[in-house]
């Protein structure tokens, strides 16, 4: 059967885009190898993990799920466009100073989805967040450290003062000589 | 992960979605949210030669109220459902239920309308609509009907939806004021389909209860109404021995499958345990 | 020198004990990452498994010419093709062989019996379902036992009339191994004298690391140059190289192993897989890079399992508790072939640390390996060898002991514990643990946790009839055994267990370090640059710590069973202290002063009693290029190749509070505290980290994983719809503290940490749900614990409702 192509385009980060992509083509795909904006991972295929969650018209999709042909004239955002200006969200912040990543394979997928969720609530409780954020697996961190994550983003977007809860010296002795 | 190859369409308005419809007939599916169907694809489960996706028609999107009737448009999407503040004062029994579904992203997608047409018995809208006697209008080009929840689904992916017909508008009863409601769902892991879940809702006269709605998701082919269960507790006090018994009768009319979430035992079991369970939240959330 | 500025100039350095923000995250948090997906090469084509939907049958045709048919399609192999290199079959890290591709017989569900090679993957997957292949259905076994019954179906009728394999004699077409350990008429004589024994079998249910990131490579063979590229999710990239030189006959000179960023690890990351050798040999052939990135459904039920061990222990005691004697029977399902990625000399891996924690003073291990239906593997997530199912055994054994005696199940611990003062101790069988105090450890987990406070709850609930919630306390005290390992006992292919670290300091005082180790989200780049910063003074922040390109690292067994700290940690430090001595001198040059009268200082060397006489590592660093000592080489480096000496035995103790529904069967983890003690501590944050991630995966074992077989062999779950992974929404918060207790061996004294967690808490959640029923006689419920499962419990005792 011949191949019916077509030309979509839509907005990545702010930028025009425009893709030939068979009805098929998922939009993962789309954007991890035509785009090529490999933060968006894929860890499985049955529309369960979020490592390939994205940010479309304002929503948070699983873009494993997505058909690049849904995504016309569409405004996506990925990880790849969070930092703005030079200078690094609140949340890419937030998941260093609190070590929300370890092998960060989910950490595009999880930085993303956070970035919607404190859209639809700038004040969560613990508990809002483990619920928003249960789209996204780990097999790293225990989610523990990425709770922390988002509220110490969510406190900055707040216009809060922020620091670490791992203070460099904390274990170190600093005894004088 | 790959689905086989497809036609795709994006139709702007009903009347388009419905012309498609006519032109490829068995050989076209809709496409609403995606998240049911798109996953089988990938998997070679399902592969329709021609894909009509409704999620470019505006029109049928959104919630309001209408009279004495909450009006939904069937594209509307679960997260919509869930942080409606018409259905946080209106209808909270179906805010509950979308916060039971799936995880955040999956119902940025999933629609109410696909989920109650997809005729899979694991979804959970279906036992809510029957609970809150809904009505769905059904729309082709020869016109509209408006249909009853009860009596729309007939089996294993298998509705009153004809095959030339769209689902295009939910109508929900606005329950009356002060009645409680409880969307019980026991299920092994976020993004499961239940293993037993019981919608109630409930109105009382002091501990007397008035009227009841109970049914049942996951319990069997379709999802079920529990009529002898509801018979059995109008004008009866709500006691132990009551629920006891409403729980009795909501068991006796499943006929769950057994899978790795339970043997047929176990669900008949935790069908009665939800049953209690969305029994007494919902007594307890009844406003006199 | 005041405070503050040593507070700077720690701050400054970064050394071991720091929080230190990791260097590795500024590319994950952008998505700049380097998967092994994420690489693109020119002229790539992609490659996809065909697979076997039947557990046991002859493959009696393959037809690949439709698939050939459709346009962008370049080849289809089969084990026809891989025959003439002789790569149809390949060894495993057992001490078996695997078929590569199903050589005229599938013997598992999902094996590999054609790959397809087309230009993209949307193409291949097409290409894939055009294969046809004729199968004549086998009956499977897929029961341990039953395969070792007599008629069992012949799971490898490749073995026939072998009856001796790689680690002794066979005595069954099913049988692979029987492996023995400790003194067996000794323990027998202690069991008959004992005044009190307890016998219990349990089952370590099949389960899947399941990383996030599946497994795949990238083979790029340049035909012009004849060199191998692969860039390969490997835990272990110098082990592949030396496989693929084996395999390929291809020089190790000539082939570069590239493990990039890895997404996770876990153990699965460890073997080598058909998937590897088919997009090697293709792009051999083809001279074309092939990609093969398998699917997660394909990950879950292919690669390497863990556990699937059937154990039965039994303890010898005296009336108060005093254990004498414990004997092991433990039979262990390997699946189709033997790819139980051991040590050669341990086909159990390091089971016999199963004496735990305890002064017990006989003991005797039995393992039989079988063959069965099944996928292969074995050693796997965070398993530390099988140390997960040795520390399962004992620690429930020790409650089965307490219950039977009626003894409180931290008071029956601390009565057996191994005393501080006898480290090191040498266990029954033959391992010498290194350091321990598990005194300490208990009673500040039980003092925190107030202990007795939550037995007296216990008792008031227990004693409620209408209580709807069974409350459950779970104590697990571990001992781990890890740093494989010392080269007498461990080898892997016959390459010892050492591990390595090369350091060059460069003109400026900045640096580079590459180890023999590899990373999968445990923090190497920050780490390790850590140690050298306090051994070396050199700031953490300006060394670059590389590993995973076999042609720059040094050569290394890799990262898995918590090594890399004992073994290359061990390394770099020894690495950084030859940095340091030859720093020294050339300070001593420039101070005109002998190498005896510097101290060194953190960042700097001081002559001793002359403050303001002393020279940076930063000047040092380049002076090593202009100006040294008469006599001594140009240049700041070294290099260290570390075999250890012993293992290391981090410990822990561990309390979970759980509460049962017995209704439902729904459980709820109430609170989890976990004391863990590694020795040195190089990375608190790091470290807490990895315990919560340990933790996590612990709880999804216990509660709610497994991979079911049906009769058929067909593999039931194998999809992210069951099998259970943790949401946030599923995952309590963790509470954690520590103790340290350096390892007297290792030159920072300390042990590795991140499998402890998985390790110590899949018995604590056991333990605590076995404790809910406790009181009603009930002394173990097999894994997983979930909610269906409990419910049956309940309902054998009557406590539900229906």
């Amino acid at each position: 059967m011949p191949k019916k192509k077509t030309v979509v385009s839509f907005k990545l980060n702010g930028q025009s885009v425009d893709v030939l992509v068979e009805p098929r083509e998922l939009l993962i795909h789309t954007l991890r190898e035509k785009c090529a904006h490999t933060g968006p991972h894929i860890g499985c295929e049955t529309t369960h993990c979020g490592a390939c969650t994205v940010d479309m018209n304002g929503t948070s999709v699983k873009s494993c799920t997505v058909l690049t042909v849904q995504a016309a004239e569409a405004e996506l955002l990925t990880i790849e466009g969070m930092a703005q200006g030079g200078e690094l969200h609140a949340l890419q912040e937030g998941f260093m100073q609190e070590h929300g990543l370890q092998c960060g394979f989910c950490t595009p997928g999880m930085i993303t989805r956070a970035f919607r969720l404190l859209k639809e609530n700038p004040n969560p409780t613990d508990e809002e967040i483990r619920f928003g954020m249960a789209g996204n697996l780990c097999r790293c961190t225990g989610y523990q450290n990425i709770v922390k994550s988002v509220q110490y983003a969510a406190r900055k977007l707040r216009g809060e003062t922020v620091t670490t809860s791992h203070p460099l010296l904390e274990e170190v002795s600093t005894g004088t000589r | 992960m790959i689905p086989r190859e497809f036609e795709y369409y994006a139709p702007t308005s009903v009347d388009d979605a419905l012309a498609l419809l006519g032109t490829y007939g068995s050989e076209a599916k809709l496409l609403a949210g995606g998240h049911s169907l798109l996953p089988m694809m990938k998997l070679r489960f399902a592969d329709p030669a021609h894909l009509i996706d409704l999620n470019r028609i505006d029109s049928l999107r959104g919630i309001r109220l209408s009279g004495n009737e909450i009006r939904i448009g069937a594209m509307t999407c679960e997260n919509d459902l869930l942080w409606s503040p018409v259905l946080k004062e209106h209808c909270p029994l179906l805010v509950e239920a979308a916060g039971l579904i799936s995880d955040p992203q999956v119902r940025y997608r999933g629609t109410l309308g696909g989920d109650i047409s997809h005729g899979d018995p694991g979804n959970d809208h279906p036992a809510i609509m029957l609970c809150l006697g809904a009505s769905f209008v059904l729309k082709s080009k020869t016109g509209e009907r408006v249909v009853p929840a009860d009596g729309f689904f007939l089996g294993v992916y298998a509705t009153a939806l004809e095959p030339d017909e769209i689902l295009t508008e939910i109508r929900i009863p606005v329950p009356a004021t002060g009645t409680g409601w409880c969307y019980a769902k026991l299920k092994r892991k976020t993004g499961d389909f239940a293993t037993a879940a019981a919608a109630v809702l409930i109105r009382m006269s002091g501990n007397t209860v008035t009227d009841a709605s109970i049914t049942l998701t996951n319990l069997g082919p379709i999802a079920l109404k529990a009529h002898d269960a509801e018979q059995f507790l109008r004008g009866r006090t709500l006691d132990d021995e009551a629920v006891d018994e409403v729980a009795r009768k909501a068991m006796a009319i499943c006929e769950p499958v057994e899978d790795l979430r339970g043997s047929v035992e176990y669900k008949i079991a935790m069908a009665g345990e939800m049953t209690r369970r969305a029994l007494r939240t919902a007594a307890a959330r009844v406003r006199h | 020198m005041n405070a503050q500025t040593t507070i700077d100039r720690l701050t400054k350095l970064e050394g071991i004990g720091c929080a230190r923000k990791r260097r590795e995250d500024p590319r994950f948090i952008q998505g700049k990452g380097n998967y092994v997906d994420d690489v693109k090469m020119p002229g790539m084509c992609v490659g996809v498994m065909v697979r076997s939907p039947y557990a046991h049958a002859r493959v009696k045709r393959i037809d690949s010419s439709a698939a050939l048919k459709l346009p962008g399609v370049i080849a289809v192999i089969t084990a026809e093709e891989l025959k003439p290199f002789k790569l149809h079959w390949m060894p495993t890290l057992a001490g078996d062989v695997q078929a590569v591709l199903a050589d005229g017989k599938v013997s598992f569900q999902n094996q590999e019996v054609a790959f397809v090679i087309a230009e993209d993957r949307y193409l291949a997957a097409d290409a894939a379902e055009r294969v046809e292949v004729e199968y004549e259905e086998l009956p499977a076994v897929v029961d341990p036992f039953k395969a070792l019954e007599q008629g069992a179906p012949v799971v490898r009728e490749d073995l026939a009339g072998k009856n001796v394999g790689a680690h002794g004699a066979r005595r069954h077409h099913n049988h692979i191994f029987t492996w023995q350990i400790g003194d067996r008429d000794k323990t027998a004589r202690a069991f008959d004298a004992a005044d009190v024994t307890v016998k219990q079998d349990m089952l370590y249910p099949r389960v899947h690391p399941c990383p996030l990131e599946t497994c795949g490579c990238v083979a790029s063979f340049d035909k012009v140059k004849g060199d191998l590229t692969v860039y390969i999710t490997s835990q272990a990239p110098h082990v592949v190289r030396t496989v693929v030189g084996l395999l390929s006959s291809i020089p190790e000179s000539q082939i570069r192993i590239i493990s990039p960023d890895i997404g996770g690890g876990f153990g699965n990351k460890v073997g080598v897989y058909p998937g590897y050798v088919c997009a090697i040999a293709a792009s051999i052939v083809l001279g074309r890079p092939v990609k093969w990135i398998e699917s997660r459904a394909e990950n879950l039920t292919t690669t390497a399992f863990a556990r699937d061990y059937w154990m039965t222990g039994e303890l010898a005691a005296t009336q108060d508790g005093i254990i004498k004697a414990l004997r092991v029977n433990v039979t262990a399902d390997h699946g189709a072939f033997d790819a139980c990625a051991d040590p050669t000399k341990w086909p159990a891996g390091m089971f016999h640390v199963c004496t735990g924690s305890y002064n017990i003073p006989n003991a005797f291990v039995s393992v039989d390996g079988v063959y069965t239906n099944k996928f292969p593997g074995g050693v796997s997530y965070r398993c530390s060898f099988r140390v997960t199912e040795a520390v399962y055994l004992i620690e429930r054994m020790i409650d089965v002991l307490a219950q039977k005696l009626n003894i409180d199940k931290a008071e029956i611990r601390l009565r057996n514990f191994v005393r501080k003062e006898q480290f090191p101790y040498t266990t029954p069988l033959g391992l010498e643990y290194d350091s321990g105090d598990y005194e300490t450890a208990l009673r500040k987990a039980l003092s925190a946790m107030d202990y007795k406070g939550l037995r007296a709850e216990q008792a008031i609930r227990r004693a409620d009839p209408n209580a709807e919630w069974l409350m459950g306390i779970g104590v697990a005290t571990f001992t781990e055994i890890v740093g494989a390992g010392p080269s007498k006992m461990c080898d892997i292919l016959g390459v010892g267990m050492f591990d390595s670290c090369e350091i060059r300091v460069h003109p400026d005082g900045s640096a580079i370090a590459r180890m023999g180790t590899m990373t999968q989200g445990q923090g190497h780049q920050t780490t390790y640059a850590q140690i050298i910063a306090s051994e070396a003074g050199i700031p953490a922040s300006v060394i670059q710590v590389e590993e995973g390109d076999t042609s720059t690292a040094p050569y290394g067994l890799g990262t898995y069973g918590s090594r890399s700290t004992p073994v290359a940690g061990a390394a770099v430090a020894r690495a950084s202290r030859k940095i340091r001595e030859k720093a020294r001198r050339i300070a001593a040059h420039l101070l005109e002063v002998s190498p005896d009268d510097l101290e060194f200082d953190l960042d700097r060397f001081t002559v001793k009693g002359s403050p303001g006489q002393e020279k940076t590592l930063k000047e040092i660093a380049w002076a090593a290029y202009n100006n040294v000592p008469q006599g001594m080489e140009m240049g700041l480096e070294a290099v260290d190749y570390y075999d250890p000496p012993n293992f290391t035995f981090p410990f822990g103790a561990y309390i979970c509070v759980l509460d049962i529904n017995r209704y439902t069967g729904e459980s709820k983890v109430r609170r989890f505290y976990a004391l863990d003690d590694c020795g040195t501590r190089i990375n608190p944050m790091i470290i807490e980290g990895q315990i919560h991630g340990g933790l996590t995966e612990g709880l999804a074992v216990a509660m709610g994983q497994e991979l079911p077989y049906d009769e058929q062999g067909n593999v039931l779950g194998g999809t992210l719809m069951d099998y259970f992974l943790p949401t946030a929404l599923e995952t309590p918060v963790w509470e954690t503290d520590f103790t340290v207790t350096p390892s007297p061996h290792h030159p920072i004294g300390a042990k590795g940490v991140a499998e402890s967690p998985h390790v110590g808490s899949v018995p604590c959640f056991t333990a605590a749900v076995v404790d809910a029923f406790a009181h009603l006689g009930i002394t173990h419920i097999n894994m997983p614990h979930n909610a269906y499962r409990l419910w049956q419990q309940s309902h054998a005792l009557g406590l539900d409702r229906h």
